[in-house]
């Protein structure tokens, strides 16, 4: 068991314009990438707020990758700008929580970039299998010593208020 | 029993100021007293937590519960008011989501326990000695509460019926949640009692396209009295905050540190700032955002998350060892 290889949970959102076309792209000229990656189809990279990266690292997820239009090929004229600006505060925000960089990633694929996107979701699954699980969750969960401790105190409070004989 | 409602008051975590903001409704509180019997209040009456743990489970019509839960002690008298109270209020930001007292979830039990038993200048510690949860001295066992490593807020720990937001809450938006309460006229449970829109509607100054090349820090410019602070590169929370305060700090130029919380929908108020701030920053060039960013937020949790870094998605920063927690609790205890 201890050599099992660790697969990662990566979540990927990809816009609908360019990215999740790539994707399919890669899908119909059946090139392969690894199974980790969960993708959602958001209409921009811009739809992603910040807060759906977060609650996916807070809910299990070892990697994010955001994927959209090339920077001048926004469907929405400029929004890809938006998200590019987005991440970068957003990577600097998970850094300072002690996140490690590669967890997250930004990909530009436009929808002739099968190739490109499938290298990219193998690069970034490599990398994220190198870190090993992040489990967020785990950096909160307290122990069950402490229910003890707390069933712990009704008594204490009862001896404490005895009245010596 | 009498006609009066029977109200209770606790703190956990907190700095006492909202308990200061409670009798800042002036003399109001004797309608309060009035309207209540007051069963406990430990920072004002005696009373002791035995006559509650004595008293029928839901015979508290309404405890206002401020602090947030960084002890045993803390959780098991937020368990016990939950037991206690029909209805149940976090009152102020540290009970609705963990505020400068969440910040310990920036650092570890350990960094703190070094930097308070042996560290800080004034600490005169020679034998090293540090709290323990239990003690054996002649006369028996003297207990102390356990330390978390992870602060949480009143409502991760126990059902909370509503939240009443503010560090601390102002006396005015306090009097309008008992008034509320009072004559039952209270929104869903499990909703914050307040305003639902953002402290940039109460604040006074013009807004116009908002577009920075530079963040800048508080110290390094005076503000024009009649713009917008963000406008003017200061990094105002305002957009993201809570109405409720009057906008007090924008209106004498002192840019909104967002200590009425997220605004009616926003689930982690850090997201929403970043979106914010990412979308007024003038620059389509990688390098020059992520050199305006890394200049001009230097501590993007002290600005992002002051007050709600418990209750953000993430909580807390990564635990040097993660997965490690049963060990490093049992190091803690043993410490």
């Amino acid at each position: 068991m201890a050599d099992e290889r660790f697969e990662p949970k990566i979540i990927a959102f990809l816009c609908n314009w360019c990215s999740y076309r790539a994707a399919d792209l890669a899908g119909t000229a059946r090139i392969k990438y690894e199974p980790n990656i969960r993708m959602l189809r958001v209409m921009c990279s811009g739809r992603v707020d910040p807060s759906f990266v977060l609650k996916a690292f807070a809910l299990g997820a070892d990697g994010v990758m955001i994927a959209g239009c090339h920077p001048g090929e926004c469907h929405y004229i400029e929004q890809n700008y938006k998200t590019m600006r987005r991440f970068s505060m957003l990577k600097h925000t998970l850094k300072a929580l002690g996140m490690e960089d590669d967890r997250i990633r930004l990909q530009w694929a436009s929808a002739a970039e099968g190739v490109l996107l499938a290298g990219a979701i193998n690069e970034m699954i490599e990398q994220v299998r190198a870190l090993g699980p992040l489990d967020w969750p785990k950096n909160w969960s307290e122990n069950g010593k402490i229910d003890k401790a707390i069933e712990q105190l009704v008594e204490e409070h009862a001896e404490a208020m005895e009245v010596p004989v | 029993m009498s006609e009066k409602g029977v109200l209770a008051l606790y703190w956990a975590a907190s700095c006492g100021g909202c308990e200061i903001a409670v009798l800042g409704i002036n003399e109001k509180i004797l309608d309060v007293a009035a309207a209540f019997d007051i069963v406990f209040w430990p920072c004002v009456l005696d009373g002791k937590v035995r006559d509650i743990e004595k008293m029928d489970d839901k015979s508290i019509d309404l405890c206002f519960f401020n602090g947030a839960i960084r002890t045993s002690e803390q959780e098991y008298m937020a368990r016990l008011m939950r037991q206690k109270s029909k209805v149940l209020v976090a009152f102020g930001s540290c009970a609705q989501e963990g505020c400068i007292p969440g910040l310990a979830n920036a650092t570890t039990k350990e960094a703190i326990f070094q930097t308070a038993y042996h560290d800080t200048p004034s600490t005169v510690n020679p034998d090293g000695v540090r709290p323990q949860t239990e003690t054996e001295v002649a006369e028996g066992t003297l207990y102390l509460p356990f330390f978390y490593e992870t602060v949480k807020t009143l409502g991760q720990t126990v059902d909370v019926d509503y939240y009443l937001p503010g560090c601390p809450p102002e006396p005015e938006r306090i009097w309008d949640a008992i008034v509320a309460i009072l004559e039952n006229k209270l929104p869903a449970p499990g909703s914050v009692i307040g305003a639902e829109t953002t402290v940039c509607d109460d604040c006074p100054r013009t807004r116009d396209e908002k577009k920075i090349k530079e963040f800048k820090r508080t110290w390094e410019i005076i503000p024009d009295p009649d713009i917008c602070l963000l406008e003017q590169g200061l990094v105002c929370c305002g957009i993201a905050t809570r109405a409720g305060c009057g906008a007090l700090c924008p209106t004498v130029g002192s840019p909104c540190i967002g200590c009425y919380g997220p605004n009616e929908g926003v689930e982690d108020f850090g997201a929403r700032m970043m979106t914010a701030l990412a979308s007024v920053i003038d620059s389509d060039d990688p390098e020059e955002i992520d050199r305006i960013i890394h200049e001009g937020i230097p501590d993007p949790i002290g600005t992002f998350y002051r007050f709600s870094l418990a209750h953000s998605e993430l909580r807390r920063i990564a635990l040097p060892a993660n997965g490690g927690s049963d060990a490093k609790l049992e190091t803690a205890e043993s410490a």
